[in-house]
């Protein structure tokens, strides 16, 4: 083998991959083109069709019924509807969640249970939020109550919600150092003791962001909600009654062939998605400022 | 599912505190039992689920028997003549095909852009870029309905569909893949919808995956010569392979079961989708649809009886994720 043939056929070959090289840095660049476009798509319409509907009867009138003129009526009764289920399945989620996943951190090592549960909650996590609304009506709307009502779909969402809490509680307890434990302990306190008065108070921030996004995923959920809370035209605070949420209402609005309708949907899809997208901000913040301070 | 009570934790590596005095010890009980009660309500949830979804379904199980499963003949409104009938078919292979095709779409955009972030993009960078693709797992499914129905389908219907249909021979082979309303609300467009949906689950775990990988493995590669294509494809893939499935099935389990983005977008027929541009249905998007109109008993187990199919599905999916990832990861 001449030397010189070697090094022409080198470098011909080093030519091709590099070649090789630079189209798959131009691919990977090429998909992440197109994830941020979409992203700035669907902002970008979000703004545009639901920005020009915004006006003080959003917040202060009802939704008005079909057939109704331009820029009339409002939002009122799906927003505090909205609130009203979240608050409550979001108060029964950190709840529970903080306690189960407690359990899994402080009291679960070792235990071939907690590994079930851990498991169970894995799957819970991304179960199809519809099967949780079916679930609830079985159990709640059909059998208990009777007739769909506020409770079925804060129940609903308090159960989308919980293995959110969970997860996040105990991978934050994790974070802790044995030292806090063993501090607590040497001063005499209890397990317990020092899980409550030491561990949580430590965890402050973590599980703050925890329920934040818990809350944000819930606020955005319309599947779980359609056959428990239903919606309802009128305003109402009785738990025992069908309820409007702002996910139903964007449902039965932009499916309308009515012009104010579809204004209300688009003005409802900018309130929920900017009320969810700052929630995700904000709790990635207060994260990185826990992190960064310790 | 040996031990049914909490074991008194024989080897824990935390310290335990015997030497508490009585009253301590009396309210820790207590704490410990309210912590494990809280835990045992997330497996009464799932139990719970399951009951409902069988008990529920049960009547139009036993009704149809096995052509539930093999039946694409969806018919709430039973007439003498055309008797109520109810088979799944329809719906049960529209999930699997959007699910399929979402994930085939996604796949390779996930691995770019966790490639692209690892690799390629700049640090500063990249941590901003790695939060707006995570911001679009955190857009409800409502919006993402109402932008495909009404951004992404009517520019669907006007520059893909038209064209195609103009310019094939409807009897030809990709005539036939191609034929359907063009109304942009079809199979493809909404495994578009949840192939954008379900990316950035997959591409935020790939990345996580890749940075788990040891440096010292990349070094010695690039330490060989080797392009950073060369890297990628020959040492940081295969080393992730086996989690990067879980990742996978995770996204799958999420377009299995995606409800409303779907409803709004698939064009809603029960009958058995006969080309890619063709409208369909999924198992959440009748359930969606038809539950609170349902006209009787017989449609309501049928619509339950298909949640318990779907829950089937996608908890062997996610089941197949979990351990495949190994319960630490996200």
């Amino acid at each position: 083998m001449a030397p010189g043939t070697h090094s022409v056929a080198s470098s011909s070959r080093h030519a091709r991959r590099k070649l090789i090289n630079y189209i798959f840095v131009g691919l990977t660049s090429i998909a992440t083109l197109i994830a941020l476009t979409a992203l700035v798509m669907i902002l970008w319409t979000l703004v545009a069709k639901g920005f020009g509907g915004i006006n003080a009867g959003i917040f202060t009138q009802d939704q008005p019924g079909g057939g109704s003129n331009l820029g009339d009526g409002g939002l009122r009764n799906a927003l505090i509807g909205s609130v009203i289920m979240c608050a409550i399945g979001m108060v029964i989620a950190l709840v529970i969640g903080i306690l189960s996943g407690t359990w899994l951190a402080e009291y679960g090592d070792g235990n071939k249970l907690a590994s079930v549960v851990r498991f169970i909650n894995d799957v819970l996590l991304s179960a199809p939020s519809i099967l949780v609304g079916l679930f609830v009506y079985e159990c709640l709307v059909s059998h208990v109550l009777g007739h769909f009502s506020a409770i079925a779909g804060a129940a609903a969402l308090a159960f989308l919600a919980t293995p959110i809490v969970t997860r996040t509680t105990e991978d934050i307890l994790r974070l802790q150092p044995n030292q806090l434990r063993e501090a607590g302990m040497a001063l005499g306190a209890g397990r317990g003791l020092v899980i409550r008065a030491i561990i949580w108070k430590a965890s402050r921030t973590g599980l703050v962001t925890g329920g934040l996004l818990g809350f944000a995923r819930i606020s955005g959920e319309t599947a779980p909600l359609l056959f428990t809370a239903l919606g309802n035209p009128f305003m109402s605070f009785s738990l025992s009654q069908p309820m409007a949420s702002l996910p139903t209402t964007i449902f039965q609005f932009a499916l309308s062939a009515d012009d104010n309708w579809r204004r209300l949907a688009w003005v409802a899809a900018l309130i929920i998605a900017t009320f969810v997208l700052s929630a995700n901000i904000i709790g990635r913040a207060l994260a990185a400022r826990g992190s960064s301070s310790k | 599912m040996d031990a049914v009570l909490p074991s008194p934790m024989p080897g824990a590596p935390r310290i335990d505190n015997p030497g508490g005095t009585s009253a301590m010890k009396g309210g820790d009980t207590v704490f410990h039992a309210l912590c494990f009660s809280a835990a045992m309500v997330l497996m009464a949830t799932l139990v719970g689920l399951i009951v409902a979804l069988v008990i529920g379904g049960w009547p139009a199980l036993s009704h149809f028997g096995f052509a539930f499963f093999t039946s694409s003949v969806w018919n709430p409104s039973g007439s003498p003549d055309n008797p109520e009938a109810y088979g799944a078919a329809g719906p049960i292979v529209g999930t699997l095909i959007t699910a399929f095709i979402a994930m085939l779409l996604a796949l390779p955009l996930a691995i770019g852009i966790a490639v692209f972030l690892v690799e390629f993009c700049p640090k500063r960078l990249s941590h901003w870029v790695g939060i707006a693709v995570e911001l679009l797992a955190g857009i409800p499914s409502i919006v993402y309905g109402m932008w495909g129905l009404f951004v992404l389908a009517p520019w669907f219907a006007e520059h893909v569909q038209t064209p195609l249909m103009l310019n094939l021979d409807p009897d030809s082979f990709w005539g036939r893949v191609f034929t359907g309303v063009p109304n942009g609300a079809n199979i493809f467009t909404a495994s578009l919808i949840l192939a954008i949906m379900v990316l950035p689950y997959i591409a935020t775990v790939f990345r996580e995956l890749l940075l788990s990988i040891p440096p010292y493995l990349r070094e010695a590669a690039y330490g060989m010569g080797c392009t950073p294509f060369e890297v990628v494809r020959n040492i940081m893939l295969p080393y992730i392979r086996k989690s990067a499935v879980g990742a996978v099935m995770l996204g799958l389990g999420r377009a299995l079961g995606e409800t409303m983005a779907v409803t709004f977008i698939i064009g809603n027929s029960h009958a058995f989708p006969k080309s890619l541009f063709d409208s369909g249905s999924t198992i959440a998007s009748t359930i969606a649809n038809e539950f609170t109109e349902a006209t009787g008993d017989l449609h309501i187990s049928a619509l339950i009886a298909l949640g318990l199919v779907l829950f089937l599905i996608t908890f062997v999916t996610l089941a197949a994720a979990r351990l495949l990832l190994g319960t630490e990861k996200a």
